[in-house]
């Protein structure tokens, strides 16, 4: 039996979204630019998907563009906010805990000239609104914070951060990197005032190779790619449009949000719960975080040990952000824990497909290892 | 117009009576390289082997760049064949070599006739040629010291061959003059050097890689694969063994003093590939230790190393900077794998203060903790053959 616990690295896709992706490539194949009926049909079905996107945010249709992923829209969203809005001032926020394509989009941008904050977690793994209100002032153009760490699955107070850009008379654009979140807890933008957000397909059992930006409709950026007339130009080339649809239909049938996330806290309590009992096990994950994320050590076994001992028994998990394929995490770090912690971090990502009976695997797993392997 | 590859050999010149025996082993490995790039007639004459591609879909790009990786070929050129008169030769130099001389400055013409019985004599055929060249490309100048390009006219029995510039070859001596050996490699930088290094000399290799799952995981060992990969386009094809060395690092962890972990650790290592490289034929093992480098690399490490085996350790980088192994890293293309971050992550085991100057009896004595008989026989059972090629 497999058990994959490696969902916030990616999904599978799901049987409706696979489908979907298949008779897109074999029947309805057009060019959705096409002026005869093959490309209107093609058309037609990525016009849906951003529809059923848009109305799971609760925005516009035309406010939704796709993009080859989240790592190209949180590079679409910086770059192009920081460029539109360089006569307005020179002060970009961010944390030091954002995924990599936002800290080293920022950091690219700060060789170019920008002042660009970094804000630290508390140990909790979440930015205080403290920090928040004191880094920003009107020269602030841009203010970039995810709405759920991917390696900690801390929440972050995204909700609050367009009210504190206006109680400091801060007129800049705020994008949020909800790549972890959509889906799983209410991503609103228009209520809670965000201009941009990031999304991804992959993350929420749609396929690799998509995901789309939410620009509101007062929100201009400049583009980063040049081509045709897709997409009103802000994103040109032809639509990825079997990953779209797929896209749509995994957002389609995505299930009810507050009984998913339910079941997502029984089965996190469940592990931490069953982890505990195996010697030298420390949570890393704030209480109250995304439950679809775990993150806990095994003190003295080092976390690419301990993944590759899971492996062996068909169980998989993560040592951090996949994206970092074995970088020291910088997120881990931000937490304040002690390199020993850090160096034997495990993450689980949970989906709606995991069981309780996979967590019995993965805890009779790590305590296996425990015995078995060679501690530092 | 018809292009051939002319090659030079440097060393097999000087072996004397053998020198047949090397060219023809020589001769062998290019057919052998190229014969996927399609059928060739190889000629030996005159010191010059010439390659001959039948039919026009050869692509001589990748066939010249084939034929600079293998060892024993000191130059080689790309030619045109030209009939043996001296209006034709003219005519077939300006349009070979048409965009060579328009993008030089200065040129100078070369002339070898080894066919004596061409009615000119080797200045005048320069002179022939050169003040055609002169007359078709005024912009050019001749120097005869250091041109931009040499034009070089040899008729030879058969025909005239002309041609631009020459291409350093590989060097070295051709891939199984020398015998075989066992590589010993981890992924890092070094050993693939060592390996081309000694393939250099004419050593054919198998290759022998250490793994330790779940300390290390698939990944590194795929880097290997990709190292040796690399390599092969040089040494040709080889097998890679992969022998499980979890077992062994776990006991000696457990039962030995930590300071000697990593020397007993070696030790091993050569017992089990001297065993494997016997079992293949192997005259010799080589390994890419460079002295001083890390604990287990001092004189004294090394002594205590050797010690476990009784065949030839070859140790090519013995003498050489890190800066020196990169520089050679980075030509034969291993340098981008090597840094990638799957290294072996033994790192688990590694003694926080390893002894520099361990000694014999004391590692032996230490040796004798552990079953090591039965942990060689375990772990030489279950070593998995990978092919490896180009």
């Amino acid at each position: 039996m497999e058990v994959y616990l490696d969902n916030s690295a990616t999904t599978c896709v799901c049987k409706e979204a696979a489908d979907k992706i298949y008779e897109m490539m074999t029947v309805k194949y057009g060019n959705p630019s096409s002026l005869h009926s093959k490309g209107l049909e093609a058309e037609h079905e990525v016009e849906n998907a951003r529809k059923i996107i848009a109305d799971n945010l609760g925005v516009k249709s035309e406010e939704i563009y796709f993009t080859s992923g989240g790592t190209e829209a949180n590079n679409m969203a910086l770059f192009g906010a920081s460029e539109a809005l360089k006569r307005n001032g020179n002060k970009i926020i961010t944390t030091a805990i954002e995924h990599s394509s936002v800290i080293e989009s920022a950091s690219e941008l700060q060789k170019q000239g920008y002042e660009v904050i970094f804000l630290q977690s508390e140990s909790n793994g979440i930015i205080s609104e403290e920090k928040l209100f004191n880094a920003i002032d009107k020269n602030t153009i841009l203010v970039s914070m995810m709405a759920v760490n991917n390696e900690t699955g801390a929440i972050q107070p995204f909700d609050k951060v367009k009210s504190i850009m206006k109680k400091n008379n801060c007129n800049g654009l705020y994008h949020c990197d909800a790549v972890q979140a959509f889906g799983k807890i209410p991503v609103r933008p228009t209520k809670y005032g965000i201009d941009i957000v990031t999304i991804s397909s992959h993350k929420i059992h749609g396929a690799k190779g998509t995901g789309a930006i939410y620009l509101s409709k007062s929100t201009r950026i400049i583009p980063r790619m040049f081509g045709g007339e897709q997409q009103k130009k802000i994103r040109p080339g032809t639509e990825a449009a079997p990953l779209i649809a797929g896209f749509g239909k995994a957002v389609e049938i995505l299930p009810d949000i507050s009984n998913e996330y339910k079941f997502m806290q029984e089965l996190q309590s469940y592990c931490i719960e069953k982890i505990s009992e195996i010697d030298g096990i420390h949570i890393n994950s704030p209480k109250n975080n995304l439950p679809y994320i775990l993150n806990f050590s095994v003190e003295g076994i080092r976390s690419e040990t301990m993944l590759h001992y899971l492996e062996t028994l068909n169980i998989y998990v993560s040592s951090g952000s996949a994206c970092a394929k074995g970088k020291k995490s910088h997120v881990l770090t931000a937490l304040g824990l002690s390199q020993r912690l850090i160096d034997s971090a495990i993450r689980v990502s949970f989906s709606r497909y995991n069981t309780k009976s996979d967590i019995d695997a993965l805890a009779d797993g790590i305590k296996s290892g425990v015995s078995k392997l060679v501690r530092k | 117009m018809k292009e051939i590859i002319l090659i030079k050999t440097g060393e097999i010149v000087l072996k004397g009576l053998n020198r047949r025996a090397f060219e023809d082993i020589l001769i062998k490995n290019i057919k052998y390289r190229l014969k996927d790039l399609g059928e060739f007639k190889i000629k030996n004459a005159q010191s010059t082997i010439s390659v001959e591609p039948v039919g026009n879909n050869i692509d001589l790009d990748e066939v010249s760049d084939k034929i600079g990786k293998i060892f024993g070929i000191t130059t080689y050129s790309r030619a045109c064949v030209a009939e043996k008169n001296i209006e034709n030769i003219k005519l077939c130099t300006i349009e070979y070599l048409q965009e060579a001389l328009g993008e030089a400055k200065t040129f100078k013409v070369n002339a070898k006739r080894s066919d004596k019985k061409f009615p000119l004599k080797s200045p005048e055929i320069c002179t022939e040629v050169g003040g055609y060249i002169l007359e078709k490309f005024p912009h050019l100048t001749v120097d005869v010291h250091e041109p931009d390009i040499t034009v070089t006219v040899e008729v030879r029995d058969f025909a005239a061959y002309i041609r631009g510039s020459v291409i350093r070859g590989a060097g070295g001596l051709p891939t199984s003059t020398g015998g075989k050996a066992a590589i010993l490699i981890s992924g890092g930088i070094d050993s693939p050097v060592a390996a081309w290094t000694m393939a250099k000399r004419g050593i054919e290799l198998i290759a022998i890689h250490f793994a330790s799952p779940p300390y290390t995981s698939q990944r590194a060992e795929e880097k290997v694969v990709s190292l040796l990969e690399k390599v092969s386009e040089y040494s040709g094809k080889m097998k890679m063994f992969t022998v499980p060395f979890t077992r062994i690092q776990e006991e000696i962890q457990s039962k030995c003093p930590e300071e000697l972990f990593t020397i007993i650790m070696r030790r091993f290592m050569m017992v089990i590939a001297e065993k494997i490289s016997k079992a293949n034929e192997c005259s010799a093992l080589i390994t890419g230790e460079s002295l001083g480098q890390v604990a287990s690399q001092t004189i004294g490490a090394i002594a205590c190393t050797d010690d476990a085996a009784n065949i030839p350790v070859f140790r090519p980088l013995i003498g050489m900077d890190k800066e020196e192994i990169i520089a050679i890293s980075r030509k034969i293309d291993t340098f981008d794998i090597s840094i990638q971050p799957y290294e072996d992550c033994c790192t688990v085991f590694t003694p926080k203060h390893p002894r520099t100057r361990p000694v014999l009896k004391y590692v032996k004595q230490a040796e004798q903790l552990l079953d090591c008989e039965s942990l060689i026989k375990e772990a030489i059972d279950n070593v998995k053959i990978t092919k490896i090629s180009y």
